[in-house]
């Protein structure tokens, strides 16, 4: 696979794949001639959360097969921007079909290689939060249900970002989409709609569910390669800011997804046959303000006055979420990415959940 | 080897044959014994394929769509109202040049739901990009399917076979299942000609812009024009491995010096071949013409195989296009008179067999004989009564009610009668 | 060409009885065309189901409108529907019941027809003699073959047991025999019965 050559920046201690780290212990991002599954030269916006947790995702994954793996794109954001014709930026085996049928033809692509005795070749499907809780549902459904080899990977900036920001079954309450004007009484998504694929996930009871964010992208190499130690249905729910749809700063992403995490909005955990193995503590709790005020689709909340009303409500979902994976708790027992090295990429298939 | 079989089992047994190694389903009447056939070889390691149960039709042609593209042979097989809901993944293989078989049980349409034969399913897909080669007896049915899929690999095209529903796929009769050596020298495995290889990474369904869809597009029309010389190329091959004749473009059937030709397609063309030898022996100059290969349109052969003598076609129509006059003839018009010079023969379109109302000889004698007097459309065997009668209850009121279920009521609750 | 018309009800049988029969012509070297009537599948509701037999390629697929012969499975069936339309002078009707025409309330109709083409078989009781299950299909057809000749008792036993099992297949034979017996017996009483007209 061609290389490029990087020039880093040092940007502080959370430097790319922190050089001090012993070689196996690198991301693979690190490399300063490195090949990347998802290529420079891509159409993405600045700042776009997506082809970030897509470069990381597949990078792990790539790294964890040795190379074999096919990657089965949904229409969205990710499919559209990689591949304007008449250039790829992927430097993998990638199919594009439909919108809503990514975890089929995924489940096909893995059937394929099953009937011809490729198992040693893995399978990845893709896709946007639309392409995947909303018109893509039932084939996610039925590849789970049927356990297809399959790793499906959302990548969720949480509406339909790439026909102009349309809200979907993923959109958060009270944010402003266009089918979700700031207008009227009740501005911005409806309280009480919305899916949690991952619990829909779980409640497959599959082999592997994950989320993670581009906040923590070791975490999100981590469980990549975590779920190709699995045969069967996985799946890993990838929160990415939008800068362009959330009315935020290109330079904010990876910072509004850590205070995605650090409110309690969005819970970052792991479960294997439905139930929960491992969850991410929050390291220093923030208000939800905190992450709102950084996003315009949300700047109805506070202008022209600030409606603690909607506010509270969104905190309450957050402090649910909390108590419901224990996010607080057990705060000086958390794992720490430092002090104790983390297992490797290649990791043994039985290893114990990480807590 | 010969054998008194039903039609989906003689159509899984010839599938069986060509070794597809994905095979995808969901159940709909009345393909299902194709498929549970396929499923129970799998399972007793008759058949080496991975067989999928799917979760819609959409799913089953989405994971062909997969397979298909990381270099297996897929099939699958659906009928009507499935048939509608995979139309987008339908033309998603087309346009992609996926090599997929699919059987189609040719199923009418709703609403109102009907699971009896008619053509509507698969004409309504007639422009996906699909070759379309429609079965007359369910020996055809199990050869085209064979010989579908050589086309498909060779032209990179998927190939739809279509019989009809229930009176091929739920009929018992005779036909001959080749052997497995006689198929593998017929068909070689597949090489595809775009796969999803690690080893040597290719993006597959880019998105195409204005300055090259137009140019992508014409390389679809392209292969359908091609098609035209492989398909019945796939025949004459066919016939000499196995030794019968089978698919083709067309088939015509005692038509030196018929004045009156009938056109259709399926397995109608028995009830249609027998009426005609009827009619012959009463002096009546009328032959037939079939089309097999309803995608790519065969207009050379059908002007080729028209005698001098037509003054007159009755071309059968099993589905309906509301709005427009008759979806075959359209085709069939166009081929005869390609300059517009105004000589072509008399053509009607009948309206025949909708939602699996029989084709009776009968009804056929009666239409050749009144063929002089038929309007450019007609509808074969049409309860005037029944319409009528729901037309009043219309015009007299404005809340008459479900037209179906008004007019089931009128036809009363005993069984149907038996024919006419 | 001889056509066969089959009435019962879903969950008799009806359409494996046309199945069987025309494999018990195939059996015998020639044409057969089987097919139900296609109504949703359900039990108890009327069903039809037909077969051609012929020396020759069947090509029509036309449902039996003039039958040679009618099997009617089901006797309740005898008076909700015009059963017998499309039948000839000529032609054929086997009951199963055990109450003769002029029981089934049938003399009108039997009398514009030949009385030793119109017989009866308790073929549901003697399915129950002899496979334990009232599935008349089976033994109407020994008694079809004996009847009409359109297939011999042989070729039905053989298309029987190709088509089932052990028990079953010995089963359903037992019972396709036994009324294949009774049938030729009956004639033979009807026949021996005939007397000059002016008695």
């Amino acid at each position: 696979m061609p290389t490029q050559r990087i020039r880093f920046y040092q940007t502080g201690s959370f430097a790319a794949g922190n050089r001090l780290l012993p070689a196996d212990l690198r991301s693979v991002q690190s490399l300063p001639e490195r090949a990347n599954a998802l290529t420079c030269g891509h159409r993405a916006c600045q700042g776009c959360g997506e082809a970030l947790g897509a470069r990381y995702a597949l990078d792990a994954v790539l790294r964890a097969t040795k190379g074999k793996v096919i990657a089965v794109n949904a229409t969205g954001c990710l499919e559209v921007f990689s591949t304007p014709f008449p250039e790829t930026s992927w430097q993998i085996a990638w199919l594009h079909s439909l919108f809503g049928n990514a975890p089929a033809v995924a489940a096909g692509v893995a059937a394929a290689l099953e009937a011809a005795g490729r198992t040693d070749i893995r399978v990845v499907g893709q896709g946007g939060d639309g392409g995947t809780v909303d018109i893509g549902m039932a084939c996610l459904s039925g590849m789970f249900e049927r356990n297809d080899d399959v790793l499906y990977i959302c990548y969720d900036n949480q509406a339909y970002m790439n026909t102009g920001v349309q809200r979907s079954g993923a959109t958060p309450p009270a944010a402003r989409t266009a089918t979700t004007p700031a207008a009227g009484p009740e501005p911005g998504n409806a309280f009480g709609q919305g899916k949690n694929a991952a619990l829909i996930a779980m409640a497959h009871e599959i082999p592997y569910v994950a989320t993670a964010t581009v906040a923590d992208l070791r975490d999100l190499e981590y469980k990549a390669a975590r779920a190709m130690d699995f045969r069967g249905a996985r799946y890993l729910h990838i929160l990415v800011p939008c800068p362009l749809g959330w009315g935020s700063s290109p330079a904010d992403t990876i910072k509004v997804a850590r205070l995605a995490t650090e409110s309690g909005l969005f819970p970052v955990f792991e479960a294997e046959s439905g139930q929960v193995t491992a969850a991410s503590p929050i390291r220093r709790q923030v208000p939800v303000t905190d992450y709102l005020r950084l996003q315009a689709r949300y700047a109805h909340l506070f202008h022209p006055d600030e409606r603690t009303d909607v506010i509270a409500r969104i905190q309450a979902s957050a402090d649910r979420n909390i108590v419901r994976f224990g996010l607080l708790d057990n705060q000086d027992q958390r794992p720490d990415h430092f002090e104790r090295p983390r297992a490797t990429l290649a990791a043994q298939p039985d290893s114990a959940s990480r807590r | 080897m010969l054998k008194q079989i039903e039609g989906s089992r003689a159509v899984a047994e010839a599938v069986a044959l060509c070794r597809p190694q994905v095979v995808c389903a969901y159940p709909i009447t009345p393909q299902t014994h194709i498929v549970e056939a396929l499923a129970a070889m799998v399972r007793r390691g008759e058949l080496a394929a991975a067989f999928r149960n799917v979760e819609s039709e959409f799913a089953a042609m989405s994971v062909a769509i997969g397979a298909s593209a990381a270099g297996a042979r897929a099939y699958t097989a659906t009928a009507s109202q499935g048939l509608l809901y995979m139309s987008e993944a339908v033309w998603n293989a087309a346009g992609l040049g996926l090599p997929i078989v699919m059987t189609v049980a040719n199923r009418a349409i709703g609403a109102p739901i009907n699971i009896w034969n008619d053509h509507s399913d698969a004409m309504s897909q007639r422009d996906a990009g699909w070759i379309q080669l429609y079965a007359e007896t369910s020996q055809e049915a199990a050869d085209l399917h064979i010989q579908a899929f050589a086309i498909a690999e060779r032209l990179s095209l998927p190939v739809m076979v279509c019989m009809d529903g229930f009176v091929l796929t739920h009929a018992s009769e005779r036909a001959d299942i080749p052997a497995q050596h006689q198929v593998d020298a017929f068909l070689p495995p597949y090489e595809p000609r775009q796969v999803l290889d690690p080893e040597d990474p290719v993006s597959i369904g880019a998105m195409v812009g204005p300055e090259a869809f137009t140019e992508v597009r014409y390389l679809a029309y392209e292969r359908m024009r091609q098609a035209l010389d492989v398909i019945p190329a796939t025949a004459a091959s066919f016939e000499r491995q196995f030794g019968r004749a089978s698919g083709g473009l067309v088939r015509p059937y005692r038509l030196d010096g018929a004045e009156t030709v009938i056109v259709g397609l399926g397995s109608l063309l028995g009830t249609v071949k027998d009426a005609v030898d009827e009619l012959r022996d009463a002096g009546e100059p009328v032959g037939v013409l079939g089309i097999t290969s309803f995608r790519p349109f065969p207009a050379d052969a059908v002007r080729l195989a028209l005698p001098a003598t037509a003054r007159r076609l009755l071309v059968l129509e099993r589905a309906l296009a509301p709005g427009s006059d008759g979806i075959v003839t359209a085709d069939i018009r166009t081929s005869l008179d390609p300059a517009g010079s105004g000589h072509a023969p008399r053509i009607s379109a009948v309206i025949a067999g909708l939602g699996g109302r029989p084709v009776t000889r009968k009804s056929l004698s009666r239409l050749v004989r009144n063929a002089w007097t038929l309007p450019p459309v007609s509808f074969l065997d049409l309860d005037h009564g029944l319409v009528d009668a729901e037309l009043a209850r219309m015009r007299t009121r404005r809340r008459s009610g479900p037209s179906a279920e008004n007019m089931l009521r009128d036809v009363g609750v005993a069984p149907s009668a038996i024919g006419n | 060409m001889f056509q066969v018309r089959f009435h019962g009800r879903g969950g008799q049988g009806v359409v494996t009885a046309a199945e069987l029969l025309a494999a018990a012509a195939f059996g015998e070297g020639r044409h057969a065309q089987a097919f139900p009537s296609f109504g949703s599948e359900r039990m108890g509701a009327p069903v039809m189901s037909f077969c051609r037999i012929d020396d020759k390629p069947i090509r029509t697929r036309e449902p039996v409108i003039e039958p040679d012969a009618l099997v009617i499975q089901d006797p309740t069936l005898l008076h909700e529907a015009d059963l017998f339309a499309g039948l000839g002078t000529e032609g054929y009707v086997l009951v199963n019941s055990s109450r003769d025409f002029g029981q089934l309330g049938l003399d009108e109709f039997a009398a514009a027809h030949h009385p030793d083409r119109l017989l009866v078989v308790p073929a549901s009781a003697l399915a129950l003699t002899h496979l334990r299950r009232p599935l008349p299909g089976a033994p109407l057809l020994g008694g079809l073959a004996a009847l009409t000749g359109v297939v011999s008792l042989d070729a039905v036993l053989a298309a029987i047991n190709d088509r089932f099992k052990g028990q079953v297949a010995a089963g359903n034979a037992a019972a396709a025999r036994a009324a294949s017996e009774f049938v030729i017996a009956e004639r033979t009483a009807l026949t021996s019965r005939k007397v000059p007209t002016d008695a």
